[in-house]
C-alpha cells in the first residue's frame, strides 16, 4: 500500500508541476508539452485506481490526438512566441477573483466535511479485468444510449461546420 | 507483494525485447538495401563480411564517429528531446505483443511477452498516437522551414490515417471478442482473420505505411521538395536515431499485424515445442517486412493532397464499412446460430473494396485534383 502512495505523491507533484509549466511558459509549444505532461500523469493516475481503459483512452484521446492538433495550429500560425499583449485588462483581476472564490470554496468544503465519511470507496479489484470492459461497454449502449447518440451528432456537426467554413474561404478567393 | 524473481524475469525480457528490436534494426537495413538492389537489377551492399553481413555495423561505426553539429538557433531542449521521443514509443510499443506462449526454464514458468494487460490493443492505439510528438517536435525545435513543413505534414498524416487504423483494430477485436493480444492470437487457432477480414488487414497496412512515413506515404521527408523534412538538421547519432525508429515501427507494425491478422506466434507444433513460437511469428514478419520494401521499390510517392483526400475519403469510409460488416456479420452469425454468416464478412468487404477502388478512379484521378 505504501508504495502506492509515493507513487501517488510524485505523480501529484509532476501534475501539479506541470500544470503550473503549462500556465507560466512563455512559448505556447511549451505550455503545450506540459499540457501533455499532465495528460499522461493524470493516465497514470487512473491506473493507480485501476481503470487501465479509461487510463488508455485518456492518452489515445488527449495525449494523442487532442493535443497533436492544438500543436499542429500552434505551428501553423507561428503563435509560439507572441509578445505578451495586454489586450483584455480586465482580464487579469477577474481571474484572480474567481480563483480564489474556488479555492475559498474548496477550503470550505474539505473543512466541513473532513469529519463525515465522505471518502470515495476503492474500486473493486475484480473490475480491473476484461469483463469491466464489457460491463462499461453494456452500459454505455444500454443505458446511455441516447447520450451517447446525441454527443455523436454533436461532433458531426462540428465538424460538418468545420468543412463549411473552410469551404466559404476557398470560394472568396 | 510480488517477489524479486519477478522484478528479474521482467528486466531481462524487456532488455531481451529491446536487444531483438535493435539487432532487427540493423539488419532490416540491410534487408531493405539487398532486397531493394535486387529489385532494381542491381547488387547492393556485398562488401562487408560475407554476403555484406556487417554492412550495418560498418554503418553504426560510422554514424558513432560523425560529427554532430547542433544548428545556432535551435530550440536546444526540445532539439535534444526529439529523437528519444521518436524512439521509444517504437521500443515500448512491442512489450505488449505476444511472442509466444510459455516454456520452463529451471522449473519456472515463463511467458514469451513483457507484459499481458487486458487492454492491450488500446496500448498499442495510445503509444501510436504518441509517436507523432517526436518527430513534429524535431521539425518545429530545427527551426527551419522544410523541417517545419515535414512535421507539420507529418502530424496531419498520422492524425488522418490514425482513424482507419482505430477502425481496422477494431474488426480484429471484433473477431477476436477481446482487447487482449494473447486471446486474439488464441482466437485465430482454427483460422488466421485474415482469411475473414482480408479488407480489414490490407486497411491496417495502407494505414501504418502511412503512420510510419514509409513509401508511398513518405512526405514529411520527401527529399525533391523539403530537402530531409523533419530531421533536415539531424546529423550523426541524433540521426540515427531518427533511422532507427523508422525500421523498428516497421518491424513491430509487422508483428502487430501478424498478431492481428495472421495468426501470431501460430503454427504447426507450437503446442508442443512453445520455443517454435518466435520462429513463426519471426518468419512472418519476414515475408510482411518484404511487402513493405517491395511498395517501397515499386510504388511513386503519392502527392500530398492526393494522400489527404485518399485517407479522408476512401479509406475512412471503407474501414467504416469493413467495421460495420464485420460487426453486423458476427451478430448474425450469433444470433440465427449459423456459422454460414461469417462467409458474408469476407464477400461483402471485397465488394465494399471494389465500390472503394471504383471511387479511388473517379475522385483522384489527375483531372479532378487540378490546379484550380
Amino acid at each position: 500500500m505504501s508504495s502506492d502512495l509515493i507513487v501517488f505523491l510524485v505523480l501529484s507533484l509532476v501534475a501539479i508541476a506541470t500544470a503550473l509549466g503549462m500556465l507560466f511558459s512563455q512559448n505556447a509549444v511549451y505550455s503545450a508539452l506540459f499540457l501533455v505532461l499532465n495528460f499522461v500523469t493524470v493516465a497514470i493516475f487512473y491506473l493507480l485506481l485501476g481503470a487501465p481503459f479509461i487510463a488508455m483512452a485518456q492518452i489515445t484521446v488527449y495525449a494523442g490526438a487532442i493535443m497533436v492538433l492544438f500543436l499542429f495550429v500552434i505551428m501553423l500560425l507561428g503563435a509560439e512566441s507572441l509578445a505578451p499583449t495586454n489586450s483584455l485588462p480586465w482580464q487579469k483581476p477577474m481571474a484572480i477573483l474567481l480563483s480564489v472564490i474556488l479555492g475559498v470554496e474548496a477550503v470550505y468544503l474539505l473543512l466541513n466535511r473532513a469529519g463525515s465519511n465522505l471518502a470515495v470507496a476503492a474500486p473493486d479489484a475484480s473490475l480491473n479485468s476484461m469483463d469491466s470492459l464489457r460491463e462499461m461497454a453494456m452500459s454505455l449502449f444500454n443505458n446511455f444510449l441516447l447520450p451517447f447518440e446525441v454527443t455523436s451528432i454533436l461532433l458531426l456537426v462540428a465538424m460538418m461546420g468545420a468543412i463549411v467554413l473552410t469551404r466559404q474561404e476557398k470560394e472568396a478567393k | 507483494m510480488i517477489d524479486w524473481t519477478m522484478w528479474v524475469e521482467w528486466i531481462v525480457k524487456g532488455f531481451v525485447l529491446c536487444l531483438i528490436l535493435l539487432a532487427g534494426f540493423a539488419y532490416l537495413t540491410l534487408y531493405e538495401r539487398r532486397a531493394l538492389a535486387r529489385i532494381q537489377v542491381r547488387v547492393g551492399p556485398n562488401r562487408a563480411g560475407p554476403q555484406g553481413l556487417l554492412q550495418p555495423i560498418a554503418d553504426a561505426v560510422k554514424l558513432i564517429f560523425k560529427e554532430e553539429l547542433t544548428p545556432g538557433k535551435v530550440y536546444r531542449i526540445v532539439f535534444f528531446l526529439a529523437p528519444i521521443l521518436t524512439v521509444v514509443p517504437s521500443l515500448v510499443i512491442a512489450a505488449v505483443i505476444p511472442l509466444g506462449t510459455s516454456f520452463n526454464l529451471f522449473g519456472r514458468e515463463i511467458t514469451l511477452y513483457v507484459a499481458d494487460i487486458n487492454v492491450s490493443v488500446l496500448y498499442l492505439m495510445s503509444i501510436a498516437s504518441i509517436a507523432v510528438y517526436g518527430i513534429v517536435l524535431a521539425g518545429w525545435s530545427s527551426n527551419n522551414k522544410y523541417a517545419m513543413l515535414g512535421g507539420i505534414r507529418s502530424s496531419a498524416q498520422m492524425i488522418s490515417y490514425e482513424l482507419a487504423l482505430g477502425l481496422s483494430f477494431a474488426t480484429a477485436i471484433i473477431l477476436g471478442d477481446s482487447m487482449n493480444l494473447t486471446d486474439i492470437v488464441n482466437a485465430q487457432d482454427t483460422m488466421w482473420f485474415v482469411v475473414i477480414q482480408p479488407v480489414g488487414a490490407l486497411i491496417f497496412w495502407i494505414a501504418t505505411l502511412a503512420e510510419v512515413n514509409r513509401a508511398p506515404f513518405d512526405m514529411p521527408e520527401a527529399e525533391q521538395e523539403l530537402t530531409a523534412g523533419y530531421h533536415a538538421e539531424y546529423s550523426g547519432m541524433k540521426f540515427a536515431l531518427f533511422f532507427m525508429a523508422e525500421y523498428q515501427k516497421m518491424i513491430v507494425i509487422c508483428m502487430i499485424l501478424a498478431t492481428l491478422f495472421f495468426g501470431g506466434y501460430l503454427g504447426p507444433g507450437v503446442d508442443k515445442y512453445p520455443l517454435l513460437g518466435p520462429v513463426y511469428l519471426f518468419a512472418k514478419v519476414i515475408v510482411l517486412l518484404f511487402g513493405m520494401i517491395w511498395v517501397r521499390a515499386t510504388w511513386p510517392r503519392i502527392r500530398y493532397d492526393r494522400l489527404m483526400s485518399f485517407g479522408w475519403k476512401i479509406l475512412l469510409p471503407l474501414s467504416l464499412a469493413v467495421a460495420f460488416i464485420t460487426a453486423t456479420g458476427i451478430l448474425l452469425a450469433d444470433m440465427l446460430n449459423n456459422q454460414l454468416y461469417i462467409w458474408g464478412i469476407p464477400a461483402l468487404s471485397i465488394i465494399s473494396l471494389f465500390i472503394a477502388i471504383a471511387f479511388i478512379y473517379r475522385d483522384l484521378r489527375r483531372k479532378s485534383h487540378g490546379r484550380v
